[in-house]
């Protein structure tokens, strides 16, 4: 029973590496950690779930935290460094391999 | 619980490969909504209320749309380029995705074998689910609770800092503006007064419109400079002829009505 939902967060998290890993726009890279961070909440709920203890729904409220902040603290590095090259694309901020 | 599985899983994985396949980066953060959404209906299914209200409102409510917004900032229409910037790069990414999908597909497999418990005896034991986390939150890890604090400040104080520009001049106030306006005077003889307001014509009053000087000259002062450098100056001549035209057939009405007569 629990299978199926450590299945779907294996494939969420796979796909959100493939959009990390292929993905040129920073926003859309962005996504797909979140996506990834998701994945691994799934798999938490999932386990605390099986277990029958809350542990697991604190470290996937915990997880949302961290992931907040990241937010945060991500976007703004991302409009700052847009604000001076005028583009969201990761290709493009190459100012140290120059 | 099964059906609910069934119905959102499926979803969830549309959801995520929208997100990595849309050309759009507005799609994509669509299709993360739903893949987000759908994953709240899962906590629910897996008796964690408290966990879906939180996704819902943290993740969908704030976290998207935060997405949203420094979307709309930085441009809807900047293009996803599609030329491959290191060679190989996407048949090697599919390669790592495929082996990492392969790992954990095989290490989770078969790990799982006992029966699960379900969420019920722990609910009933602690009296509520949302009692059942505070208890954990509260008790075991308000340590890791109270780090989060200070984890959030940190990131408000960061993206505060992030998003701050030092001025390059010091702003100028209302004294130092009129004293440059009355030293320009004094130098090159420039009117100290305010600027002529826009033209205002039969069929347009905008502020793009020009305003017509006595000789029939446009005044280049009546516009924004903004509004001329992004060329949304409208034609004042134009707009006047219409103006010129109708003046003319209300003089001519009249006269064939007179040799009617």
């Amino acid at each position: 029973m629990i299978d199926q939902y450590l299945y779907l967060a294996v494939i969420l998290f796979v796909i959100g590496a493939i959009g990390v890993m292929i993905r040129r726009n920073a926003l859309v890279a962005f996504m797909s950690v979140e996506l990834m961070l998701n994945a691994a909440n799934l798999a938490l709920v999932a386990f605390a779930w099986h277990h029958a203890s809350f542990d697991g729904q604190v470290a996937s409220f915990f997880v949302m935290v961290v992931a907040a902040a990241e937010v945060v603290v991500g976007l703004a590095i991302i409009v700052s460094i847009y604000k001076t090259r005028r583009s969201t694309s990761v290709d493009n901020a190459n100012l140290l391999s120059q | 619980m099964n059906v609910v599985f069934w119905i959102c899983a499926p979803l969830m994985v549309l959801g995520g490969l929208g997100l990595i396949l849309f050309r759009k980066a507005v799609y994509s953060a669509l299709s993360m909504a739903l893949t987000m959404v759908c994953l709240a209906v899962l906590y629910a299914s897996l008796d964690a209320p408290f966990l879906f209200a939180i996704q819902i409102i943290v993740y969908t409510g704030a976290v998207l749309m935060l997405f949203l917004f420094v979307l709309m900032m930085v441009g809807v229409d900047t293009p996803d380029s599609i030329i491959e910037t290191i060679k190989g790069q996407r048949l090697l990414s599919a390669l790592g995705a495929l082996g990492l999908l392969a790992l954990m597909i095989f290490s989770v497999g078969g790990a799982i074998t006992a029966p699960s418990a379900g969420m019920a005896g722990a609910t009933t034991g602690a009296g509520g689910n949302v009692q059942g986390i505070a208890q954990a939150l509260f008790g075991r890890y308000v340590w890791v609770f109270e780090l989060t604090s200070a984890l959030l400040i940190t990131a408000a104080v960061g993206a505060m800092i992030m998003a701050h520009a030092q001025r390059t001049k010091p702003k100028l106030g209302q004294r130092e503006q009129a004293q440059a306006r009355m030293k320009a005077y004094a130098d090159s003889g420039s009117h100290p007064g305010s600027l002529p307001n826009s033209g205002v014509f039969a069929t347009s009053n905008s502020i793009a419109t020009p305003a017509l000087l006595p000789d029939g000259t446009i005044s280049e002062h009546s516009i924004s400079k903004t509004l001329t450098e992004r060329g949304a100056q409208l034609d004042s001549t134009q707009l006047r002829e219409i103006t010129a035209e109708a003046f003319a057939k209300a003089q001519r009405v009249p006269d064939e009505e007179d040799e009617e007569l």
